[in-house]
C-alpha cells in the first residue's frame, strides 16, 4: 500500500510536482499517464526515496519515509527510467549483487537467482554481459533485480519503452501475474497498455492530479464513448438525414476511409437505431462498430487543457 | 553480506573485468620504477635505501590516482545507476565508504607490486626495513587522501575528464600547500598564523615526515581528518546533485 499527502518537488524555481495525494491499495495496478515532463518520474523518485520531497509525506506499507527510509526502500522494488545496470558485469553476477545488497542471506542468493532467473527467462544470457545483451534482455534485467526480494511494492518507471510488440506483451504479462499481491505502480504514455494492464490510472500534467479513474471511466469522458461508427459508401442527403434523428448530436464524415462517426445524444444508445436506418435504405457496410471510447482522445483533451490554462497564466 | 563488502567486491572486479586495471597497475609499475632508477639515481648512489623511490610517489599519484577517481561517481550519475545503487536498502555512507575503500585497495594492490624493488635492495645491502613499511603506509595514506578528494570531485561532475582535471588540480594544490610558490598568494595579505596553518596542510610536509621513518601520530590523524572530510563532502555533494 502506498500513501502519498500533498506532496510537491520544487527544482530551483520550478515546480516539478505540485501538491499530490493518491492512495494506491494492495492488489492494484496503478498507471501513471502523462506527457514528457508531467512529473511521472519525479513522484516515482520521492516514493522510491531516490529523491528528497519539498513538502508531503510518502507512506509505504505504513512506514513513513522520514522516518524510516531504510525500511520503506526494503519494501519496494524499483525499476528506474531505462533500466540501468552495470554494462561489464554479467546478468548472473549483476543480480546477485543486487540480492546481496538486499541483504538477502548468503544460502539463499543462489536459489533466489535462479528462480528469479527462470521466471523472468533469462537462462539463455546467464553469464552474459549486460552491455552485450538487446535492449529487451537489459529490461529485463532490470525487472529482475526489481523484484528479488519480492517486494510487496513494484515500481516501474516506462517499463515497456522502446521494446518490440511480443517483448512488450512479456512484460505486461509479467506485471499482470504479479499484481495480485502487491501493489504496483507503472508509468507509461502507451494508452493500449494502461487498458491492458492497470486497474486504475492517474493522469498527471504540469506536476498535478488532472483525472484519477479506473480506464474505462476514462474511456467514458471521451466525446467517442458510445459512439458508432461504420464503414460505407454513403450519400450526403442521407448523412443529413441521420444528423436530424433526435438521438444523435454529431455526425462526423472521413471521406478518404469513407468511415463514418455519429455522436448520440447525452447517454443514449443508437447502435441499434443506426443499423437499422442502414438495413433500412440498403446500404453495404463493410464495418459497424460501437465505440467504447478513446483513451488517446480523453488524454488529449485533459492535458492539452492543462497547458493552455497555464499558458494564459503566463501571458497574463 | 555486509552491503558495503558487497560494494567493495564489486567495485574490485569492476577494475579487474576491464582494461583499467591492467593498464594502470603496468603504468604505475614502470614509471615508479623509472623514476626511482633515472631520476633518482637509486642504484648509483649506494645507499641502501628506497627514498629515491617514494619520493616520486606524489609525482605519480598526482596522475594516476585521478584517472581511478574519476569514474567513482561521474560514471554512476551518468549512466543512472546512482538511482538503482540509492534506493537499495542501504545507508549512502555505506555507498561512499565501499567506493573509496575498493580504489583504495586496488591502489595498494598496485603499491604491492613493487616489492621487487623491496627484496632488489635487501639483496644489494641491508637497508631500514622499519623505515621502508613506514613509506609504505605514508604512500598509502596520500594516495587514500588523493582518493578523497577524487571521490568527492567526481561526484560533482558526469563529466570524467572534468573530473579528472579538477581532481589533479586540487591534489596539486594540497600538495604543494607548503612551497613558496602557493604560499606567496597568501602571505601578501593573510596574517601570517594563518599562512602557517595553509601551509601546515601541505600533504608534501607530512609525507615527507612519514618517509623519514617518523610516523606519528599527528601525521596519521591528518591524513584521516583529510579522508574523512573529504568522505563527507562526497556525500553532501551527492545529495546535492544526484537530482541533475
Amino acid at each position: 500500500m502506498i500513501e502519498c499527502k500533498n506532496l510537491s518537488k520544487v527544482f530551483n524555481q520550478f515546480t516539478a510536482v505540485d501538491n499530490l495525494s493518491f492512495v494506491a491499495n494492495k492488489g492494484e495496478v496503478l498507471g501513471f499517464l502523462g506527457p514528457n515532463g508531467a512529473g511521472k518520474s519525479t513522484t516515482m523518485k520521492m516514493i522510491t526515496g531516490f529523491l528528497q520531497p519539498s513538502s508531503g509525506s510518502i507512506k509505504v506499507c505504513g512506514i513513513d519515509l522520514f522516518d524510516n527510509p531504510i525500511g520503506l526502500k526494503n519494501k519496494i522494488g524499483y525499476l528506474p527510467e531505462g533500466a540501468p545496470s552495470y554494462d561489464e558485469m554479467r546478468v548472473c553476477d549483476f543480480i546477485k549483487f543486487i540480492a546481496q545488497m538486499r541483504g538477502i542471506p548468503k544460502e539463499l542468493i543462489q536459489t533466489k537467482t535462479d528462480e528469479i532467473i527462470d521466471r523472468i527467462n533469462l537462462e539463455q544470457v546467464y553469464y552474459q554481459r549486460i552491455e552485450t545483451l538487446s535492449k529487451g534482455f537489459k529490461r529485463r534485467v532490470g525487472l529482475a533485480q526489481a523484484i528479488i526480494h519480492d517486494p510487496e511494492v513494484l515500481i516501474l518507471d516506462e517499463p515497456t519503452d522502446g521494446l518490440d510488440p511480443n517483448q512488450k506483451h512479456d512484460v505486461r504479462q509479467l506485471i499482470i501475474s504479479m499484481a495480485k499481491d502487491k501493489t504496483i505502480i507503472i508509468s507509461t504514455h502507451i494508452l493500449e497498455e494502461v487498458h491492458e494492464v492497470c486497474d486504475r490510472a492517474i493522469i498527471i500534467a504540469d506536476g498535478k492530479i488532472v483525472a484519477d479513474n479506473s480506464p474505462s471511466e476514462l474511456e467514458n469522458m471521451s466525446k467517442y464513448h458510445n459512439a458508432v461508427t461504420f464503414e460505407a459508401e454513403i450519400e450526403f442527403p442521407l448523412l443529413s438525414e441521420i444528423r436530424n434523428m433526435s438521438c444523435v448530436r454529431d455526425v462526423e464524415f472521413d471521406a478518404r476511409r469513407k468511415k463514418t462517426t455519429v455522436f448520440p445524444a447525452q447517454g443514449v444508445y443508437i447502435f441499434d437505431e443506426i443499423s437499422a436506418f442502414l438495413k433500412q435504405h440498403k446500404i453495404s457496410v463493410t464495418r459497424l462498430t460501437m465505440e467504447p471510447g478513446r483513451l488517446d482522445e480523453v488524454f488529449r483533451n485533459i492535458t492539452m487543457e492543462n497547458t493552455d490554462k497555464r499558458q494564459k497564466e503566463a501571458v497574463r | 553480506m555486509n552491503p558495503m563488502l558487497a560494494i567493495i567486491k564489486r567495485e574490485l572486479q569492476g577494475y579487474f573485468s576491464t582494461p583499467i586495471a591492467y593498464v594502470f597497475i603496468v603504468i604505475f609499475l614502470i614509471l615508479s620504477g623509472v623514476f626511482a632508477f633515472y631520476l633518482g639515481g637509486l642504484y648509483e648512489r649506494n645507499q641502501a635505501d628506497l627514498t629515491p623511490f617514494f619520493n616520486f610517489h606524489p609525482w605519480l599519484y598526482l596522475f594516476l590516482v585521478p584517472a581511478v577517481s574519476m569514474r567513482m561517481w561521474s560514471e554512476e550519475r551518468r549512466s543512472g545507476n546512482i538511482e538503482l545503487l540509492m534506493t537499495l536498502p542501504v545507508r549512502q555512507r555505506d555507498l561512499v565508504l565501499g567506493k573509496f575503500f575498493s580504489a583504495w585497495i586496488f591502489i595498494g594492490i598496485a603499491l604491492f607490486f613493487t616489492f621487487p624493488i623491496w627484496m632488489s635492495i635487501n639483496y644489494l645491502g641491508e637497508p631500514d626495513n622499519g623505515l621502508i613499511i613506514a613509506s609504505y603506509v605514508g604512500s598509502l595514506l596520500l594516495a587514500g587522501a588523493f582518493l578523497a578528494i577524487g571521490s568527492c570531485i567526481s561526484a560533482s561532475s558526469k563529466n570524467q575528464v572534468i573530473a579528472f582535471i579538477l581532481t589533479a588540480v586540487i591534489c596539486f594544490l594540497f600538495l604543494l600547500a607548503g612551497m613558496p610558490m602557493v604560499l606567496d598568494v597568501f602571505s601578501a595579505w593573510l596574517p601570517q598564523v594563518f599562512v602557517d596553518s595553509i601551509a601546515s596542510t601541505s600533504f608534501l610536509t607530512h609525507y615527507s615526515s612519514i618517509n623519514k621513518g617518523v610516523l606519528d601520530l599527528g601525521d596519521l590523524v591528518y591524513f584521516t581528518m583529510i579522508i574523512s572530510v573529504w568522505l563527507y563532502a562526497t556525500s553532501i555533494v551527492l545529495d546535492i546533485k544526484k537530482a541533475d
